[in-house]
């Protein structure tokens, strides 16, 4: 492994916050638009995509050195491919109505741009167990974005937390929330807000940078 | 006659009420990361309606052949074979690989045909052509087809497939020029720092969402329309 690329821990830290899928990179914006009417399925589709992303990495990381350039994406689809199948069957099984609710973004999980980047990016040049953390750490990135827009939307739209009432009840549901422009208004507000918190920070960091003594 | 009044209904539930950006937000990448200019969004869009129309006339011949319950082709295998006739051969198990092969074989096929014959639009896609293939609504469109292929009892045709998967791909280039549209007018706006760039973006596509979600209903209009017009 040579020096430049990034260690286990990096990878992990990073996928949080510094690189967070969502509002750093901006990847993976359709499940993230879709499924966070509400905490419930959103949570699924994190937990569906951490156990793809995770799986996907080490699977890529083991057959690294096997990997033909030009036939690369095409292995990495596939092997998604096959472990969004076998989550799908899951949730079928298990949780038939969320599996109903949420669709076709269960299988649409699969062209999810993030594990592809993933492999793309980590695990196709470093070893299984730095792929697993960065696995890991996007996985957590991507769970904290969701939960945020969930978050955002479910109480303003139904005035619920998880299904638990939070707003009283005079509290006017903003229905549009839960529909699709509100997706788009409540994540657009969300990435200026952090993009706005970063600047901040980066305005205070350069201002102390600065002070004479 | 009934038949053409369904594809028109389907034809316009594809296209303007369940806009594929706007409705099932399939496509978001490329709907954010192409629309900068509107020669470029129209060209992306064509090029997304042409592999979505390859790859839902294929994943409907795979499935309606080879995936759905109840398919010939295993039937006829298993039958060959000599299995139990009682046994139903379910191949859906396999359809997002297969899928998945179908849609790279279309972009690979565009690829081709658009280098040969527009090598100046060839070289304006860049990278984006060969991420067609990772595009969300291409994949949408061949599983909404599988989910009407499920049924045995109302099964859906080639037209109709082949209805879902052109006009959502015209409903895909509708939303992606009208967003370039607004996004070179807005070069000219004051948007507040924080907000530059996609979030802004994103505000937009939802006032977007907002002005398509008042076409729900024409569909059923013009159900009423033609039956009154049959009446006459």
């Amino acid at each position: 492994m040579s020096s430049s690329e990034p260690t286990a821990m990096e990878r992990f830290i990073n996928g949080i916050l510094p690189e967070n899928p969502i509002y750093r990179q901006l990847l993976g914006m359709c499940p993230t638009l879709a499924v966070t009417g509400a905490m419930k399925p959103a949570m699924t589709m994190a937990v569906s995509t951490a156990f793809v992303l995770i799986a996907a990495n080490l699977m890529i990381s083991l057959i690294r050195r096997l990997l033909k350039p030009h036939l690369r994406i095409l292995i990495f689809t596939l092997t998604i491919a096959t472990f969004v199948t076998i989550t799908d069957r899951f949730l079928a099984a298990y949780l038939y109505e969320m599996s109903k609710a949420l669709g076709p973004y269960v299988p649409l999980i699969i062209v999810n741009c993030i594990i592809i980047s993933r492999c793309e990016i980590c695990a196709a040049t470093q070893g299984p167990f730095t792929a697993f953390c960065d696995g890991v750490g996007m996985s957590l990135g991507f769970a904290l974005a969701l939960a945020s827009l969930a978050t955002v939307r479910e109480i303003l739209g139904s005035g619920s937390w998880f299904g638990i009432m939070l707003l009283p009840k005079e509290w006017p549901h903003w229905t549009i929330m839960i529909l699709s422009p509100g997706a788009f208004f409540a994540l657009g507000l969300l990435l200026g807000l952090a993009n706005w918190i970063s600047r901040r920070r980066q305005e205070a960091a350069a201002r102390q940078a600065n002070e004479p003594y | 006659m009934d038949t053409f009044v369904t594809i028109v209904q389907l034809a316009i539930a594809a296209a303007v009420i369940n806009n594929f950006v706007l409705h099932y937000f399939v496509g978001i990448c490329s709907f954010l990361g192409v629309s900068r200019r509107i020669d470029m969004a129209l060209g992306m869009g064509l090029a997304v309606t042409f592999v979505m129309a390859i790859a839902g006339l294929l994943s409907w011949v795979f499935t309606y052949y080879l995936l759905r319950p109840f398919a010939p082709l295993p039937a006829w295998v298993w039958h060959m074979v000599g299995g139990d006739p009682g046994v139903t051969i379910d191949l859906s198990v396999l359809s997002y690989i297969l899928y998945i092969f179908v849609i790279a074989a279309s972009v690979q096929f565009v690829e081709m045909y658009i280098r040969k014959f527009f090598p100046g639009l060839y070289k304006a896609f860049g990278i984006y052509l060969p991420l067609i293939t990772t595009n969300c609504a291409i994949l949408f469109a061949c599983l909404e087809i599988m989910k009407q292929l499920q049924d045995p009892t109302r099964l859906w045709g080639l037209g109709e497939a082949l209805t879902l998967s052109i006009f959502g791909g015209l409903g895909y280039t509708l939303a992606i020029v009208l967003m370039a549209g607004i996004r070179e007018e807005m070069d000219r706006c004051d948007v507040p720092r924080s907000l530059r760039g996609p979030g802004i973006s994103l505000i937009v596509a939802g006032i977007l969402a907002m002005a398509f979600m008042g076409f729900a209903g024409v569909d059923r209009a013009i159900e009423t329309t033609f039956t009154v017009l049959m009446k006459k």
